[in-house]
């Protein structure tokens, strides 16, 4: 309905806000999220515990944060943009220090009532910081190298430090979401070029520093990428969640085995399948027809993003939105691509749809972050 | 670089939608690369994918058949199964796993080994899976486990079938044993059926058990069964049903089983009652015998060491794995093949004086100042050496073996029961292929009075006795009828020796029990429809010196037991209609027809009169001391204790 509201000259206050949301959006979250519902109440045996019901609770307190984010003007959020930033490294220096060991890795912090991934708000706060500074900068200078090398550091500064978690998923999200915003505001295609070459070398590195002393990979990451190559080389070790993914999702058939009938995540074949591989139990139970459902869904939320940045004609509106539509995205691509066996087994949750409190909560206020620069755009 | 004008900002600016443009397509590509590829997954690869997932899920476990049981031939019950208790503890249940276990221990008798064995099992299996903390467990353990099931989570008594021998000793020899499947038993087998490798699953191992393995296992049955990832059953999907093993009946009477095997205790000794009609083994006793229910439990160490150090040797099947010199008792055969060689005739006549000089050895008769003269019958009927010292030198030894082999010694008769020997009843040919040497005339002389090279085991005693009884060749059958379906009988064909030949042989050992001066004359029967022939035997097991001989031979009461003389007597009755043979050897016994005659005899009365026969069978001198005797075994017979209610106690 906002789309009728395109004449009104004035930016709306106060409860009217609420009007002009970015409606379509939001009615996306949801259907994506009650599809994680479903799912998680499926994987649960038929109950609501121990996954749905709190998954439900924290998508119901994300969409308040996401009201509350969407009522505060953009700019206000421009200008904390360095101060998320500055928060996000410190919140990674005290998981470093203080966070609690889970699946072999330092990434979170016990809150208490939820645990906090410092990465994750990290990839909402690279977004920001690097699209306030393309704000800031005059666009002649966007091309120069030390107006790329400041950006690239602060690209880099977060991505070592949730390498060292170590969550090589997170971490690589990262340096594509910043090198994906760098790309948007307008950086010299050269740059890319250069940095994709160098991105071969490191990669020829870390192979090669396999087995050394200063071996840039942990053993077990190094095994995930193995298997990823050649799952069949150890079906009951480490491609075990490869094989069993492909096979649940391959056994769903065009329409599925049908809601709770999937015999490869009832029988607990699936690794994780309430979080990491919960796409796969919806592609056994609902097949291809769910499967693709889901991805359109995901496509129309990145259609709408899309929308809501090109028609504004503030740079940082514009700029946030399709970083937080890009991280978005590269979050269920890769998710994706791991189920289906496309890409290694990282550790990338599927957005919305996955449980998880601190992911959920941060795409909330992530969006909420989209609903406020549309709300806001300068008409 | 070239200086960039406020305009060129204004490009920067618009830049970006071409940007995101070209990022989002990037982005729509992909996203069609994953619906592409999840089509070709789910689309065209699902029916393949889908076999997958039934293989993961849906697991084949076998159902372990039913063991046949073995019964007697008139239906008594040998072998069976019975449950079995065992305690089952499942870790996830069970919490803190060492109190429980404590716990369970001041309940019931837990070995330091058993619960190391347990709790090293319980660190390699899944949590859920039950591990086996004691096996065989008594009712009253069961029950005392089931009052305090609340306090021991995680523990579960399982009941399971395992094998049971009601008769205990009596039957240890004929069936044997079962146990559970070694991989010493799977390596023999080339291609073991998936039933052996089911963990505890139990194969016959010695005797009946194990020669009628295949008939007695029968077939595993499966069901399918939905397991998670991590085996747990879910659910049955369905089941068939397999086939429970064939039930035996044996031909063995087990009252008449149970009476030879009391009648022999004390003694290590071995007696074979054969049925002359149909060849059926009737009873095969071998004593001392073991308790088979020890083996199936797992015997310990100390009692495997009591059986392997008796000198007895309770382990051996001394009824068809004992191979004896026949001693006198071959002295049928030896006739019989003079007689059908026509070098003698019953009337002709050898002197005795006590020895014979063959070539440069003198051959001695048992009876020191000899026989004089006798004729054929006198000389089975008083046993004279000399008699057949000169007809087997008359005849050749390979007559003598070949009518061996007619009556059933030195060869191998075919019944299911472990290690049967087949004996040695030796020729020209034998000696020279096995010992490289030449036959010389001693051997012959040896041999035609059972000793030398010849050995025969108690059940070919009683073959031979039983087909010199119908001349026919009689054979042993074990196995009467196997699942209900009743096996051939062993009454044979005439074995083609002539019947009056046959006549003057039984007339002989007619007279043996009868005649006032046959050596089993004490050991006769007296009813006169159940009158028995038979011939006693004393094989040496030492050869008597020159020196010995001269100064008296020593009486077998004053040599070590391992030195006496082997006793052996071979009987058919009634007379006039063989009904059964028997034949009886017992180790070290002394004389014949003093330690063995007495045997076969009252085995063979127990026999024909299906039970305790009545004194006035016995002479008249006897029965004060036979009532005596009966009453004593009456005594020995009474049903045993089960010992597994005795020991965990």
């Amino acid at each position: 309905m906002s789309y009728l509201e395109y004449a009104v000259k004035s930016t709306p206050s106060g409860f009217r806000k609420v009007l002009y949301m970015n409606w379509p959006l939001t009615l996306l979250l949801v259907s994506v999220a009650s599809a994680g519902f479903l799912m998680l109440f499926s994987v649960a045996g038929g109950s609501w515990t121990p996954w749905a019901e709190p998954q439900m609770e924290r998508f119901g307190l994300g969409l308040v944060v996401m009201f509350i984010i969407a009522m505060a003007p953009i700019w206000f959020w421009r200008n904390m943009s360095v101060l998320a930033y500055l928060g996000s490294i410190g919140l990674l220096i005290v998981v470093e220090l203080f966070g609690t060991i889970g699946m072999g890795a330092q990434r979170w912090i016990d809150l208490g009532f939820m645990r906090l991934q410092p990465s994750e708000v990290m990839k909402v706060a690279l977004v920001m910081v690097l699209a306030a500074y393309y704000d800031w900068l005059p666009a002649h200078k966007t091309s120069r190298p030390i107006w790329v090398i400041i950006p690239v550091l602060l690209i880099l500064i977060p991505t070592f430090m949730v390498l060292r978690q170590p969550d090589l998923g997170t971490s690589i999200l990262l340096l594509a979401a910043g090198g994906g915003l760098m790309f948007l505001a307008g950086v010299h295609w050269a740059y890319f070029a250069a940095v994709i070459a160098a991105g071969v070398g490191l990669v020829a590195t870390v192979f090669n520093s396999r087995g050394t002393e200063w071996q840039l990979l942990k053993d077990y990451q190094f095994r995930r990428i193995d298997t990823f190559l050649d799952p069949s080389t150890d079906p009951l070790g480490a491609g075990y969640h490869i094989t069993q993914s492909k096979i649940a999702l391959g056994s769903g058939g065009w329409n599925g085995r049908g809601f709770m009938e999937g015999t490869q995540s009832r029988l607990n074949f699936l690794p994780e399948k309430h979080t990491d591989f919960i796409f796969t139990t919806l592609a056994e139970e609902f097949g291809f027809v769910g499967g693709i459902t889901l991805l359109i869904l995901y496509a129309m939320i990145l259609i709408f993003c899309m929308v809501t940045a090109l028609a504004t004609k503030d740079r940082f509106s514009s700029l946030v939105t399709l970083g937080i539509a890009l991280n978005f995205f590269l979050f269920f691509a890769v998710n994706m691509s791991m189920v289906m066996g496309l890409a290694p087994v990282v550790g990338v949750p599927l957005p919305m749809v996955s449980y998880g409190g601190s992911a959920m909560l941060v795409l909330m206020a992530a969006f909420g972050i989209v609903q406020s620069a549309h709300i806001h755009r300068p008409r | 670089m070239k200086p960039r004008t406020p305009k060129s900002q204004g490009l920067a600016y618009k830049r970006l939608p071409r940007r995101a443009l070209v990022l989002g397509g990037l982005q729509a590509a992909f996203i069609g690369g994953l619906a592409a590829r999840m089509r070709f997954m789910q689309v065209d690869q699902a029916d393949e994918y889908r076999l997958l997932a039934e293989e993961n899920r849906i697991n084949i476990r076998l159902i372990p058949p039913t063991r046949g049981r073995i019964y007697d031939r008139n239906g008594q019950v040998i072998g069976q199964n019975s449950p079995s208790y065992r305690i089952v503890i499942v870790r996830e249940d069970a919490g803190d796993i060492d109190k429980v276990i404590a716990k369970l221990s001041n309940l019931i008798p837990l070995t330091e080994d058993e619960i190391e064995r347990a709790k090293s099992e319980m660190r390699r299996s899944a949590p859920f899976l039950p591990v086996t903390l004691a096996d065989q467990v008594t009712w009253e353990d069961i029950s005392k486990i089931a009052v305090n099931a609340p306090a021991l989570p995680g523990v579960t008594p399982e009941v399971g079938q395992t094998r049971q021998y009601p008769r205990y000793e009596d039957f240890a020899h004929i069936v044997g044993y079962v146990g559970p499947v070694s991989d010493y038993d799977l390596s023999q087998i080339t291609d073991p059926e998936p039933v052996l490798r089911i963990p505890r699953f139990q194969i016959g191992k010695v005797g009946l058990e194990a020669k009628q393995e295949i008939n007695l296992r029968g077939k595993a049955g499966s069901k399918r069964v939905e397991v998670n990832a991590t085996g747990r059953v879910m659910r049955e999907l369905d089941r068939q049903e397999g086939q429970p093993g064939a039930d035996l009946q044996l031909s063995v009477d087990a009252d008449l089983q149970q009476y030879a095997q009391a009648r022999l205790a004390g003694e290590s000794a071995a007696a074979v009652v054969i049925d002359c009609e149909t060849g059926d083994l009737r009873a095969m006793a071998s004593a001392p015998s073991f308790d088979p229910n020890l083996f199936v439990r797992g015997i310990s160490v100390a009692d495997y060491q009591i059986l392997t150090q008796d000198k007895y040797r309770p382990l051996a099947n001394k009824t068809v794995q004992g191979t004896y010199p026949p001693g006198s008792t071959f002295k049928m055969v030896t006739a019989l093949a003079a007689l059908e060689a026509g070098v003698v005739g019953p009337g002709s006549t050898v002197y005795c004086p006590g020895h014979l000089k063959v070539g440069a050895r003198r051959f001695h008769c048992w009876k020191r100042g000899g026989h004089g003269m006798v004729d054929l019958n006198t000389s089975l009927k008083r046993s004279c050496d000399v008699y057949y010292y000169d007809v087997a030198i008359k005849v050749g030894i390979d007559k003598i073996s070949e009518m061996a082999r007619t009556l059933g010694l030195g060869v191998k008769h075919d019944i299911p029961m472990s290690a049967v020997r087949a004996g040695l009843a030796p020729n020209q040919e034998w000696k020279q292929r096995t010992h490289g040497e030449e036959w010389l005339i001693g051997d012959t002389a040896n041999a035609s009075i059972g000793q030398g090279f010849m050995l025969a085991s108690p059940m070919q005693l009683a073959v031979m006795t039983a087909r010199i009884a119908t001349g026919r060749a009689v054979s042993p059958r074990l196995v009467r009828s196997v699942d209900g379906i009743e096996q051939p009988t062993g009454a044979g064909e005439p074995l083609g020796i002539s019947r009056t030949n046959l006549e003057y042989i039984r007339e002989a050992m007619w007279s043996v029990s009868n005649d006032r001066r046959g050596t089993a004359y004490r050991s006769r029967i007296i009813a006169d429809d159940f009158r028995m022939a038979g011939k006693t035997g004393t094989s040496q097991v030492r050869n008597i010196t020159k020196a010995e001989r001269a100064a008296g031979v020593i009486r077998n009461e004053d040599l070590p037991w391992e030195r006496r003389d082997h006793a052996l007597f071979v009987s058919f009755a009634p007379y006039d209609n063989p009904k059964y043979a028997v034949a009886v050897v017992v180790e070290h016994g002394g004389g014949g027809s003093r330690a063995a005659a007495p045997v076969a005899r009252d085995i063979m009365l127990q026999a024909l009169y299906n039970g305790t026969p009545p004194l006035e069978a016995y002479p008249t001198a006897d029965r004060e001391r036979i009532k005596e005797q009966q009453k004593q075994l009456e005594g020995d017979r009474r049903p045993k204790a089960r010992p597994d209610e005795k020991d965990r106690a």
